[in-house]
Order: structure tokens, then C-alpha cells, then sequence
């Protein structure tokens, strides 16, 4: 009997290779798991009942085109669009013999933080059903959190990694701008967008980053890595000097049950030997998020314009080409993205560019430079990743604002394309708080060190208290 | 008062790149409708575009061979608009930062010469093409349907911007083809209107002679022809001048050219001026282009049309060498010997109503026949210079003396060959007639070339008929 909702890929990859179970006896067990528990947890907007692989099955975020499958992006204006070509990282997964398990839920073309902007319905937190498991890449989370699949990828373009696996008690990483192609990624905002796995531990994170990792002829902006992917070993943080910026663990709105669990990881830190001081951002977390809100927007105002009904996707109306845009983009497309979408072209509109755009390319040269500062000093910088635990299904579903906020910490690296890993570090509440550890450019084998040896020494347990 | 036009120029040119700009669409004119497209030119969820590199080279070496400099640094923007011929919802173009800035194109005149400005050459991507069945005008609005073809959809375009240095219709036309002709010697485009490989817009506005103003300016666009060009430029001048002389102001719009009934109606004023919403294209990296690659470039730069121009200029006074350069005669007429002005004459007049591709014309045949012109018959000149692009064409079969034009001297040696070649003959009238240049050839050998070629294809005719 395999228990889907403790074992590990790298368990997992250990009993198929000695022979103890076949990779379609393993993705029948997960298939098996989802017939249980989806339709409570609804992780999943697509399944596929065939195992395409012998490797440990995968469960994809429904941003990441997959050939022959249907790829909706949790919008209506895709419903029924089916890639006729792989994803980069849907290949290298296929590559590397991981088959595919399904397509998973998230908010509208990852717009969101809760899974709740999905035209297709919410997922919910395998910890506490009435709770979202956060987003967008919240349907990954869930079904790792669930049991549902043994890790998943996810996209990360404001948070959409690390803030879901931080609310579902899992691993996630939002790597370098730039090591993970986005080819056939339905792009939200490219200057942005990366993928990355949500896992159970750090060594399946960096186990899955090394098969998705690498430089893609067909994404201009990637390049190579400057170091092989290392999976992790070490026990103890000894000559590592670990900075905590105030501005990022004391920002308004931060739970003090989220503030204790990381103030009492960041002890932990001291005593595996690692060097702590305190670190300050104070731009990068005043203008991270409103620069955000300037700049996703924009580009997604550019990148969404393809959906006009004229090749694929939905269409609405007959009549005239004017009309028809307006019906098919109207029926098509749910709120938050239609708030983005003029957002974003108010922003670019002649006259407003250098005020809104054109402004917020500086302050992120700002951020950027402010964050490099930081870690001239440190190897690495923590914080939480998310100032809340799992909220209630609704909570902020009328006050987009206070939505926003749940990413007010993830979104500074990411606008200085910093990779960032979020790792359990304890509980609130009975639910999940996760620590954010930040580096340098390319410092992923560095993230998976100390976030290897703070899971080893945290012993956070993976399954979901009330699925145990 | 007395008026000087000013006219800017716009010119798009398709690059003969074996792909698509940024996809490996491979680009082919006339394919079926939609049979070279990809997820990335429909503008598939999540695809992403990846530069041609041929084509930056190609644009590069425009630039160098316009006089430009080349940017270090040149960017590609998303220029936004809906239409069903921009699958992305946005064209991939260049902005502020183009690849090629700031070169010049002399253009020779009967006093002196001028100078036109090259504010920049940027490269970027075509739309697809929309075709709007029913409705009045052929235009989207009022059509029943729009049927688009994605086969066009991402060819790299290459777009050039005159500075307002062209003062007349005339200049206007003979600068478009001298750059038609730069372009197409590059080996960049084979810049033909007909194909839709070069389109242009033309700027005009008028001033008072003797001003440096530049008062609003007309677009007109839709040209599809230099002489519909220099038509319509002239067309808007009158216009524009009527309207100041009658105490008017010229507004800002864009004209749709139709040469059916020579009016240029307007398409928009500048009130409905679009916003394109430029974006830096997220989606690419900055164009560095390495300072070996400019500089090998450099070195592959031919002698273009305008340097040439200006060389035969002192042999044949500029507007013939002019004449010679933009037909591309030229090169024929430095290979063909004899008295310069003479050669030109008659490859501008007599060889050029031919249409006869010059380069497939020895030129050692054709200087003999030239310098015979004046002592063989009009009529056997003009059959000589029709069949100077053929294979194994000799001026010595048309050349007067030696050469058997008669009948009754041709008739015997027509028999004997066919006497001789029996089965050749059985071929023929069985339907193998390609068989008639085997028979003409034998002809030939026994004249030793002398025999007048339509003579003997008619008696030839005639006997085989039998």
C-alpha cells in the first residue's frame, strides 16, 4: 500500500528503481487518491488516467502547455484549448520519464492569491478545507499538500510559488529569472513569470529544478546555469551569514503566530552555526508591491491581447469584428484579469508611460540595487513568506486590495529576479507559517543547502494534521 | 507666393530571409493560405518569439550601405493594436532604439544633386494578411466576412524613414528607386511591389519657398506604383497649396491612395490617431550586435547603385547611367565593349523593350552586334537583340555579310539535313517537334552559323509539315 500522502519523490523514485513498484502502479495509486479526495480538495482541472512514463508522476499547473491536453489557464476564454506542442518544461518532464498525472487549478492566468480567481472554482487547503491553499499556483500546492501527487510545478510571477506552498506546509521555489524557460508557459507577466516545483521536501525541489532547469534556444531570455544543480547534504548552516531584513519580517499586517514560528526558525539558524544580522530593505518593501502593480498589470495587458477569439478559444458573436472582441473578451474573461488588463493599459497609455511604467522600471533598477547591497553582506536573507496563515474561503475575495497584500513580501526578490525558496517552518493556528530564504542570482544550490538543513533540523511534518 | 513641397518618405521592404523573423515558419510567396504558420506566429498561448539572426544581419547591412551607424544597443517593442491580422494583439517592431540610425542617400540631379537624410532602419515583423469578402471598399467595416492568412504573418520587414528632404514628385520617384535598386543588390529583398516586397508611405506637407518651416502633413498611403506615387504627391501638393491659398489650414490625416479613381479619400484624421501603447518587448533580449559582425559585414558592402551611378555618370551623362543603374543594365553595360554612349543607347532603348534578362546575355556577341548596328538591316538588329539572351546566341548569324538569307541557297542544305536524318524526321511528325532546334542546329553546323535562323526555322516548318 503506498501512502500517497507521506512518500517523498525521492521514495518514491527509490521503489521503482528497486523494483518494488512500476511507475504506472505508482501513478494509479496517486490516480487512485485523486477518485478519493478531489472532489473535495478540486486540485485538478484535468487528469490523465494513462501513465506516459516510468519515472514519478507529476502534476502540472494549467499555465503550462501540455501537448494534447487541454490548457485553460483557469480562464473560460480557453476552455477547450488543447496545445499541439509541449511546453519546454512539460518535455524535460517527459524526458526525465515523468509522467503526467493531470493539470491542476489556479487563479486566472495566475492572477491572484488564493486559487479563488479560477473560472472553474477555488481549490481548498488539504489543512483546513474551509481555507484557501493560496495562489495561483494553488491547485499544485493542494495536490502535494493532498496527497494527490507526489510534487508539482508551479509558476511564480508575484508569489504564485511560495506563497501557496508556504500556506499548504510544502517546499516551493520561485527560481532565477531566467533558468527556467518559458516556452509555452501562458504568459502572465514575462518579465516575471518563472516556473518552479512545489515538493515535500528540499531535495525533490532541487531534484525537479535540475530536469526543468537550463537554458531553452526557444526563450531568449534564459541562460545557462553557472553551477550543476547540487541536491543537498549538509546538516548545519556553519560559515553562513544570514541576514533579516527589518522592513520584511516587521511589515504591517504580519500574524504574530506567522512572526513567532519564523523568529523561532531564524534561532534555529544561529544554532546550525549560521552567522545572523539584521539587514534592511526599506524601498524594495514600500514601493515592491505598488511597482508590481504597475508593471504586472502592463505586460499583461500585452500579453492577454491575443485572446480575441479570431483562432483559438472561445468566441462570442458573428457580427461585426469590433463586437465580437468585446463579446468574446467580455464572456471570456473573469474579473481580476479584466482589472489588470485596464490597469495595465491606462499605464501604457501615451501620456502615462513615463509616470506609471516607465516609473516603476526605475524603482525596480532601485530594488534591485538595494537588494544586492543586502546580500554583499549576506549569503542570504529570511523573512516570512507570506504575513498570514491559510485564510477562510472568501475573505478577501470583495477587497482585492487586501489580497494583494498576501504577496507584499514574496513580490521584492522576485522584482529583483532573485530566486527565493519558501520551507515549512512551523505552525499557526494549527496551520502552516513559511520562512522565505532569499539569495543572490543563481544561488539555488546555496537555498537548497540551508533550506536542507533547517527541514532536517525543523522536522515539520509534511501531511496535513487532520489527514495523518 | 511660390510653394515648396516637402516630402518624407516611409518604406517598408520584406527581407529574403529563408524564415520567418521569429519563428522557423519558412517563408514562401503563393503558398496555399495558411500552410506556413506555427504556434508562434498564431500567437499560441505561451509561445515566445526567437530572432532571426540572418535578418539582424540583413538589416545591418542596409544600415551600412544607407550610411547608418549601428546601434549598440537596439530594442524591440510590442506596438499594440486589435485587428485580425495581428494574431499577438501587438506587432513586434522598434521604437526609440532602433538597429540603424542616421545615414544618407545621395541622389544625382541635372544641378548638382541632393541629399536625403536616413533618420533610421528598424527592423520588425509583417501582420498577416486580411482578406474583407463583401461589403463596399474592400475594408473591414461593412465586409460580410474577413477571411486572414497567417502565411505572411511575422516576415521580416525592414522599415526605412526619410528625413522631409525631398522637394518634388520627380526626386520623390527617383529616390524610391534607387533605394528599390540599393536594397535589392544587397541581396536583402527582391523588392518587388507586385509581391507586396516593398510598400511605401509618403509624407507631404508645403511651405512658403524660402522657408525652413515644416508646416502639418498629408500621409498617403497605399502606393502601388513610383509613377502612382508621383502622381498622387503632386495631387496632394495642388491640394494642400489650394487650401492655404484659400486661407485654409491643412489638417493632420492619413490618405488611402486609390488609383482607380485617382482621389486620395481620407482613412483617419488625427483624432482617431491609435495608440500603440509601446512596450518594451519583455519577451527578448537587447540587440547587441558584436562590432566583428558589423565590421565583416562591412567588408561584404558591393559597390551599390548610388557610388556606380555617379562612376558611369562621367561616360554617359548621370541620367543614363541613372537609367542603367536603377534597371540593373548596368553591369551588362560595362561588360559589352565599344563606344559608351552607343551601348548605353541602344541597352536603354532597343535591348530594354526586348525585356531580355541582361544577365544572361554574352556580352562579347552583343558588343559585335552593336557594332554593326549602322551596316546590317533594322530588321536583322532587331531579331539579333531579341535572341541575345539565348543560348549560344552569335552575332554572326545576323551580321549582313556572310550571312545566307535566301531561300533557294538554304532550301538544298535544309533537304540534305533532313535527308540525313531520317528517324529525327519520323520523331517529328509523330509529335516529338522539340525536335525542330536539333534540325536547326544541324543547319548551322553546315553554314557555320551563317545561315539566317528564321529562314531556315520556316523552311524547316514547312518541309516537316509534309
Amino acid at each position: 500500500m503506498i501512502d500517497t500522502l507521506r512518500l517523498t519523490a525521492e521514495e518514491a523514485e527509490r521503489l521503482i528503481a528497486s523494483g518494488e513498484v512500476s511507475g504506472a502502479e505508482l501513478h494509479s495509486a496517486y490516480f487512485d487518491a485523486i477518485g478519493e479526495r478531489d472532489e473535495e480538495l478540486h486540485a485538478y482541472l484535468t487528469t490523465v488516467a494513462e501513465a506516459d512514463g516510468d519515472g514519478v508522476p507529476i502534476a502540472l499547473k494549467d499555465v503550462i502547455s501540455t501537448k494534447g491536453v487541454e490548457t485553460t489557464a483557469g480562464s473560460k476564454i480557453l476552455a477547450g484549448y488543447v496545445p499541439v506542442a509541449d511546453s519546454t518544461v512539460a518535455a524535460r518532464c517527459k524526458e526525465a520519464g515523468l509522467p503526467l498525472l493531470g493539470k491542476t487549478n489556479l487563479d486566472e492566468f495566475a492572477m491572484g492569491s488564493s486559487t479563488e480567481n479560477s473560472a472553474y472554482g477555488p481549490s481548498r487547503n488539504p489543512w483546513d478545507p474551509t481555507r484557501v491553499p493560496g495562489g495561483s499556483s494553488g491547485g499544485s500546492a493542494t495536490a502535494v499538500a493532498g496527497g494527490l501527487a507526489p510534487w508539482a510545478l508551479g509558476s511564480d510571477t508575484g508569489g504564485s510559488i511560495k506563497q501557496p506552498a508556504a500556506l499548504c506546509g510544502l517546499v516551493g521555489l520561485r527560481p532565477t529569472y531566467g533558468t527556467v524557460s518559458r516556452a509555452g508557459i501562458v504568459a502572465f507577466a514575462s518579465s516575471l513569470d518563472q516556473v518552479g516545483p512545489i515538493t515535500k521536501t528540499v531535495r525533490d525541489c532541487s531534484r525537479l529544478y535540475e530536469i526543468i532547469a537550463g537554458r531553452d534556444p526557444c526563450d531568449s531570455t534564459t541562460v545557462d546555469l553557472p553551477e550543476p544543480v547540487a541536491v543537498p547534504e549538509a546538516e548545519d548552516l556553519k560559515g553562513l551569514k544570514i541576514g533579516v531584513p527589518k522592513e520584511l519580517n516587521e511589515a504591517e499586517g504580519i500574524e504574530p503566530g506567522v512572526s513567532e514560528a519564523v523568529r523561532a526558525a531564524i534561532e534555529l539558524c544561529r544554532e546550525l552555526g549560521a552567522e545572523v544580522g539584521e539587514s534592511t530593505l526599506p524601498r524594495s518593501v514600500e514601493y515592491g508591491l505598488p511597482c508590481y502593480y504597475l508593471i504586472a498589470p502592463s505586460e499583461a495587458s500585452s500579453n492577454l491581447a491575443r485572446y480575441d477569439g479570431v483562432r483559438y478559444g472561445i468566441r462570442v458573436g458573428n457580427g461585426d469584428i469590433r463586437t465580437m472582441y468585446e463579446r468574446t473578451r467580455d464572456a471570456g474573461f473573469g474579473d481580476e484579469p479584466k482589472r489588470r488588463i485596464m490597469l495595465g493599459t491606462y499605464a501604457l497609455s501615451a501620456g502615462y508611460y513615463e509616470a506609471y511604467y516607465g516609473q516603476a522600471q526605475k524603482v525596480r533598477t532601485i530594488i534591485r540595487d538595494e537588494f544586492r547591497a543586502a546580500l554583499d553582506q549576506f549569503d542570504l536573507l529570511v523573512s516570512p513568506t507570506s504575513p498570514t496563515v491559510a485564510f477562510p474561503l472568501g475573505a478577501k475575495t470583495d477587497n482585492p486590495l487586501a489580497m494583494y497584500l498576501s504577496d507584499v513580501l514574496a513580490i521584492p526578490p522576485n522584482m529583483a529576479g532573485l530566486p527565493g525558496l519558501s520551507i515549512p517552518c512551523g505552525l499557526s493556528e494549527g496551520l502552516p507559517v513559511g520562512l522565505q530564504l532569499i539569495g543572490p542570482q543563481f544561488s539555488e544550490n546555496l537555498l537548497f543547502r540551508a533550506g536542507h538543513a533547517l527541514e532536517h533540523a525543523l522536522e515539520f511534518d509534511v501531511v496535513p494534521e487532520r489527514l495523518r | 507666393m511660390s510653394w515648396e513641397p516637402v516630402i518624407g518618405l516611409e518604406i517598408h521592404v520584406h527581407l529574403k530571409t529563408r524564415t520567418k523573423m521569429f519563428c522557423r515558419c519558412e517563408l514562401e510567396y503563393a503558398a496555399g493560405e495558411n500552410t506556413r504558420t506555427c504556434p508562434v506566429c498564431l500567437a499560441h498561448p505561451g509561445t515566445l518569439p526567437v530572432p532571426n539572426v540572418r535578418a539582424i544581419e540583413m538589416t545591418i547591412l542596409l544600415g551600412l550601405g544607407l550610411g547608418c551607424e549601428i546601434a549598440e544597443n537596439a530594442i524591440f517593442h510590442r506596438k499594440h493594436y486589435f485587428y485580425p491580422d495581428s494574431p499577438k494583439g501587438y506587432q513586434i517592431s522598434q521604437y526609440d532604439e532602433p538597429l540603424c540610425v542616421d545615414g544618407k542617400l545621395s541622389l544625382q540631379t541635372a544641378d548638382g544633386g541632393i541629399v536625403v537624410g536616413i533618420v533610421r532602419a528598424h527592423l520588425e515583423e509583417d501582420a498577416a494578411k486580411s482578406v474583407h469578402m463583401g461589403g463596399a471598399q474592400g475594408r473591414i467595416s461593412g465586409a460580410d466576412r474577413t477571411l486572414v492568412d497567417f502565411n505572411r504573418a511575422g516576415t521580416p520587414l525592414v522599415e526605412i524613414v526619410t528625413a522631409p528632404d525631398i522637394h518634388s514628385s520627380e526626386h520623390a520617384k527617383r529616390f524610391l528607386q534607387l533605394l528599390r535598386q540599393t536594397v535589392v543588390e544587397l541581396g536583402i529583398s527582391d523588392a518587388e511591389m507586385e509581391k507586396g516586397s516593398l510598400r511605401f508611405d509618403v509624407n507631404v506637407s508645403v511651405r512658403p519657398e524660402g522657408s525652413d518651416e515644416l508646416r502639418t502633413r498629408t500621409e498617403l498611403k497605399n502606393m502601388n506604383s513610383f509613377n502612382f506615387a508621383a502622381k498622387g504627391i503632386d495631387r496632394e501638393i495642388q491640394r494642400q497649396i489650394q487650401v492655404y491659398e484659400s486661407g485654409g489650414q491643412v489638417e493632420q490625416e492619413t490618405m488611402h491612395f486609390d488609383p482607380g479613381n485617382e482621389s486620395a479619400p481620407p482613412l483617419r484624421s488625427k483624432e482617431e490617431a491609435q495608440d500603440y501603447r509601446y512596450l518594451p518587448e519583455p519577451d527578448l533580449v537587447p540587440l547587441a550586435p558584436p562590432r566583428e559582425l558589423v565590421e565583416r559585414l562591412r567588408g561584404e558592402l558591393p559597390e551599390l547603385p548610388g557610388a556606380r551611378i555617379g562612376r558611369l555618370a562621367e561616360e554617359v551623362g548621370f541620367e543614363t547611367a541613372e537609367g542603367l543603374v536603377t534597371s540593373g543594365r548596368d553591369r551588362l553595360y560595362e561588360r559589352v565593349a565599344g563606344d559608351r554612349r552607343e551601348v548605353a543607347n541602344v541597352l536603354m532603348n532597343q535591348f530594354a523593350a526586348t525585356g531580355i534578362d541582361p544577365a544572361t546575355v554574352n556580352a562579347d556577341e552583343l558588343a559585335k552586334l552593336i557594332e554593326a548596328r549602322d551596316r546590317i538591316p533594322r530588321q536583322a538588329f532587331t531579331e539579333a537583340l531579341a535572341a541575345s539572351g539565348d543560348k549560344g546566341f552569335s552575332a554572326e548569324a545576323y551580321l549582313g555579310d556572310g550571312q545566307i538569307t535566301e531561300t533557294r541557297d538554304l532550301e538544298p542544305l535544309v533537304d540534305q539535313v533532313l535527308a540525313a536524318n531520317p528517324q529525327q524526321v519520323e520523331s517529328y511528325r509523330s509529335g516529338k517537334e522539340g525536335l525542330l532546334g536539333f534540325f536547326i542546329g544541324q543547319v548551322m553546323k553546315e553554314t557555320e552559323g551563317r545561315a539566317n535562323p528564321k529562314v531556315v526555322n520556316d523552311l524547316l516548318r514547312e518541309k516537316l509539315k509534309a
